[in-house]
């Protein structure tokens, strides 16, 4: 018992270390607000290019619904790895797309983009099952009124397909904080993945505490995301 | 002048011209020939399969023709857009399952297309609406939803939503068909009043007291082809086709 107890204990030494200027060498908690900072803006990013596919998706213009569902297919079938990589190699490192900032800026967000890009075809099908939900009298009801298919859509079908789609958006938020690690392959080496490939490097004997640490670190997240997404799909339901 | 007389205005409200509609093989519309004057009350009957329904919903385009001509106060239907959206708006539409915006409260349903599209004050649309409420009889209602309403209920704040737009026209596709019997009076009561105050009308309709009543031309439909057009005291004593007296013979031995 007590060998264990000062096994822990060393553990937490290895955990709470710092350097020479007395910043930690494993900065745990800043790797998982970085996980979090990038879930954000890409989950905003997905959010947003979900809306305008599924606005393409379900409108009269074929060439629209054509454009979309390419894009959704082609993003929902590639790696995320490989289009975190491409990120890198080909839109940074090839095309020479940068942003003026420091190397772990430019890093980090051409990740929330690949990453958006990736999600967004996930919200967009997230948001399609919603549509869905609403039957197509909603719609005709809104046009016999004089509504334009731009109004019909943004103040009758698409409100209420995000009310039926929390669910499933849930789930692909879920994905997308857990994904945030592939972005390690992107160069953001600063977040949870690396820091903990890192601890792992530097501290062997301790593989699985350290493996323990961050699993445990993604389900105190995630947990509370499940619980809200599953209230809010029943608060937010269109009772019909 | 008779209740079953058309007044005699001259001014066409919907006229339709060599309609034809398929569904993939089956012909749906076929020749459609048909004129409403302004104040007339047009019920459509016939089987269920018949068009009736496909006829009302091509007059505000939910279901686009395949050729001929329909015309709404001497202008030709303009194609999907912008001018199809404001000629709409001219024609209310009342549909069997009422199609209430299901997120939005009674009162909200009703001031939504007076606000967006008609550019209504909202203090204004919500007067008005709150009167339309009141003369469909449920203003106690407004702030509900639709689901927390009766059948029947969601169909007079239907017909409110629809009077909203200060239509010049009214379609109404099986407004009864959906509701539970001791429902069924309290729309007509208000369709009725609504005849009566000179609202141009085309009821496709079950309820054949309704029709009697309240029609000053009766078309019946069947297989897609309009067989017989006359006043209804005509049409109901005096039918001249044997599908029309088939069609009758069915559902008035009850």
């Amino acid at each position: 018992m007590s060998a264990f107890l000062e096994y822990l204990g060393s553990y937490w030494d290895f955990l709470t270390q710092r350097g020479p200027n007395g910043e930690l060498t494993f900065d745990v908690l800043g790797a998982f607000w970085v996980n979090i900072q990038l879930t954000f803006w890409s989950g905003l990013l997905a959010l947003l290019i979900g809306v305008v596919v599924v606005a393409m998706r379900i409108s009269p213009i074929a060439s629209l619904r054509i454009t979309a569902t390419a894009y959704t297919n082609i993003f929902r079938d590639i790696p995320l790895t490989a289009v975190i990589l491409m990120m890198w190699l080909v839109v940074w490192t090839q095309l020479g797309v940068t942003f003026g900032g420091k190397m772990i800026t430019d890093f980090f967000i051409l990740a929330v983009v690949g990453l958006g890009l990736y999600h967004g075809s996930f919200m967009a099908e997230a948001l399609r099952s919603g549509v869905n939900t609403v039957p197509l009298g909603q719609a005709e009801a809104a046009r016999a009124i004089g509504l334009t298919f731009m109004q019909s859509a943004r103040m009758i079908v698409l409100p209420q397909a995000f009310r039926g789609a929390v669910a499933p958006i849930g789930n692909t938020l879920i994905a997308l904080i857990k994904n945030t690690t592939v972005a390690s392959v992107g160069g953001v080496s600063i977040e949870t993945s690396s820091v903990m490939s890192g601890m792992i490097e530097f501290g062997p004997q301790f593989i699985f505490l350290v493996f323990l640490t961050f699993a445990l670190g993604y389900v105190v997240i995630v947990i509370p995301v499940g619980m809200l997404s599953t209230h809010l799909s029943h608060k937010l339901a269109v009772k019909r | 002048m008779s209740e079953n007389n058309v007044p005699d205005t001259g001014e066409v409200a919907v006229a339709l011209y060599d309609v034809q509609k398929w569904f993939g093989d089956l012909h749906v519309l076929k020749d459609i020939n048909l004129s409403v004057k302004r104040g007339e009350v047009m019920v459509v009957i016939g089987p269920s399969g018949s068009g009736k329904s496909t006829l009302c919903r091509a007059i505000n385009r939910l279901e686009p023709i395949d050729s001929g001509r329909i015309e709404l106060g001497g202008v030709p239907l303009p194609a999907e857009g912008k001018e199809l959206a404001l000629l709409r708006a001219e024609v209310g539409m009342v549909f069997q399952s009422f199609n209430l915006f299901a997120h939005k409260t009674i009162l909200d349903n009703v001031t939504l297309g007076p606000i967006k599209v008609r550019k209504f004050a909202p203090s204004v649309a919500r007067e008005e609406g709150l009167a339309l409420l009141e003369r469909v009889g449920i203003r106690n209602q407004a702030d509900k939803l639709p689901a927390q309403l009766s059948g029947g209920q969601q169909q007079r704040a239907a017909i409110a939503r629809a009077l909203a737009m200060h239509p010049k026209l009214m379609l109404f596709d099986e407004p009864t068909s959906a509701l539970d019997p001791e429902m069924i009076n309290e729309v007509l009561d208000v369709m009725t009043d609504l005849a009566q105050s000179g609202m141009t009308m085309i009821v496709v309709t079950h309820e054949m007291g309704f029709a009697r009543r309240v029609a000053n031309r009766v078309v019946f439909m069947s297989d897609g082809e309009i067989l017989e057009e006359a006043k209804p005291d005509e049409f109901f004593t005096n039918p001249v086709t044997d599908r029309a007296k088939e069609f009758l013979a069915k559902i008035l031995q009850h």
